[in-house]
């Protein structure tokens, strides 16, 4: 478990670059600003060249036949590796840079005087911005209920801020295109408030661990400090270097699966055990979804691959959702602050969102 | 001096644990670590996210890995 919750832990790092750190502080802002003006320059210009040099190393220079089986495959997975990987380093810079305007600390300040209904939303897009690291949902937990946030508020959080992370949404963006990314943001935040509002009106604050309940804390005695803009450059690499040191591998390995399904699977073979018609394939997926845990980066090329093979887009995003926010090490940490109860109200509730996403997608698309 | 390492358990951490004890070995003071990782004493604490740092009772450090020249120049 220790590796599993490493993989989703975004806890930053900036161990890494002490020595540099300190040599490119005194180098200067202007420096640094010149430097990310023309990394974006490079980028973009490689960029535009990925679908013609893929085409090239594919049907020129390994002198694959295009249209085969194995022509498509090794296209696909040319041109999207580097594609899904390039978008991903500019997308968790920004989110990186984003990020260090937003901390757990102040996000509680913000929440804590939040009537429930607009804490619920307020919670929920917080859970976006706000670094914070799988392991730390139990502290946080206890950290925002005993300052006053209520717990259906908190649980908002909690589940906005797995479910609808930059790499999900980058490799939806990257692979399915905006639309359906667009569709997967909004939807995650609906569950989020959703559920958490709901969870909120049962009552189920009793159900707490009388530990967490009668304890008091003190949130007032920490000092923000605001960074200087020097330092979130520094911590939006430090982003890149960590999260995509970690996830390309899974993203590699995921492309690698897509672009054999979507070489050899013959088309519409999904379309009878996941299409539209059949009514069960939506709660079917959430159920499969909930005891398997991988990370997005791991979890979209695969989903990419069984929509292009008729799969439905309601039970595919279904399954993602439950895949991603709800999974069994995780219900393992909440434990330790949760009563059991309150552990089955938190998955049915949430599953249950899930499952109306999925089905409204595959009546409405 | 007291230095608590707060977390769980997970890689970063140990990390930040022995970073700390790289930072102490190196200025050569005397300090004693202490690794907390129940999540109750975290709560009273103060910490909200892991991995945390707290010097004489003071919170240094929340949310990250430090590097050895942060932690040098806390413990000095």
């Amino acid at each position: 478990m220790k590796e599993i919750q490493n993989i989703n832990c975004s806890c930053s790092d900036s161990s890494d670059l002490p020595e540099k750190a300190t040599i490119k502080r005194s180098a200067g802002l202007s420096y640094k600003i010149v430097l990310t003006a023309a990394a974006f320059g490079l980028w973009f210009i490689i960029y535009r060249q990925l679908e013609p040099l893929a085409g090239f190393l594919t049907f020129t220079l390994f002198s694959i036949q295009r249209g085969s089986h194995l022509g498509e495959a090794v296209h696909f997975f040319l041109y999207d590796t580097p594609k899904v990987l390039m978008l991903l380093s500019l997308v968790i810079f920004g989110v990186g840079i984003l990020r260090t305007f937003f901390t757990p600390e102040r996000t509680r300040r913000i929440l804590a005087g939040k009537r429930e209904s607009v804490g619920n939303v307020l919670a929920a897009f917080l859970g976006i911005v706000t670094p914070f690291c799988s392991c730390s949902a139990v502290p946080l937990f206890i950290g925002f209920v005993t300052a006053g946030v209520p717990l259906g508020v908190t649980l908002s959080f909690l589940i906005a801020a797995p479910m609808v992370n930059e790499i999900a949404l980058v490799l939806l963006y990257g692979l399915l295109g905006w639309k359906i990314a667009g569709l997967y943001l909004v939807t995650g935040l609906l569950v989020a408030i959703a559920a958490g509002w709901v969870i909120g009106r049962l009552g189920m604050e009793k159900h707490i661990e009388d530990w967490v309940r009668e304890m008091r804390t003190n949130a007032d005695d920490l000092q923000d400090n605001t960074p200087t803009w020097n330092e979130r450059l520094q911590a939006g690499k430090t982003a890149v270097v960590d999260i995509v040191g970690r996830v390309w591998i899974y993203v590699i390995m995921g492309i690698a699966v897509g672009a054999g399904i979507h070489g050899y699977v013959p088309e519409g073979f999904m379309a009878s055990i996941m299409g539209k018609g059949a009514w069960w394939s939506v709660p079917a997926a959430v159920v499969i979804g909930i005891p398997m845990y991988s990370n997005a980066a791991g979890i979209v090329p695969v989903i990419h691959a069984l929509l292009g093979k008729g799969a439905a887009l309601g039970t595919v995003l279904a399954f993602m959702m439950s895949v991603i926010a709800l999974s069994l090490p995780e219900m393992v940490i909440l434990r330790k602050v949760l009563k059991p109860t309150l552990i089955v109200v938190f998955v049915t509730v949430v599953g249950s969102g899930i499952l109306l996403v999925g089905y409204l997608f595959n009546v409405i698309i | 001096m007291e230095i608590k390492v707060c977390g769980p358990g997970c890689a970063n951490c140990t990390k930040a644990e022995n970073i700390v004890k790289d930072a102490v070995t190196d200025a050569g003071i005397d300090a004693k670590i202490l690794k907390v990782t129940d999540f109750a004493e975290m709560a009273k604490l103060g910490i909200l996210s892991t991995p945390a740092i707290v010097i004489n009772g003071k919170i240094v450090c929340v949310g990250k890995v430090p590097s050895k020249s942060e932690v040098l120049a806390w413990i000095k």
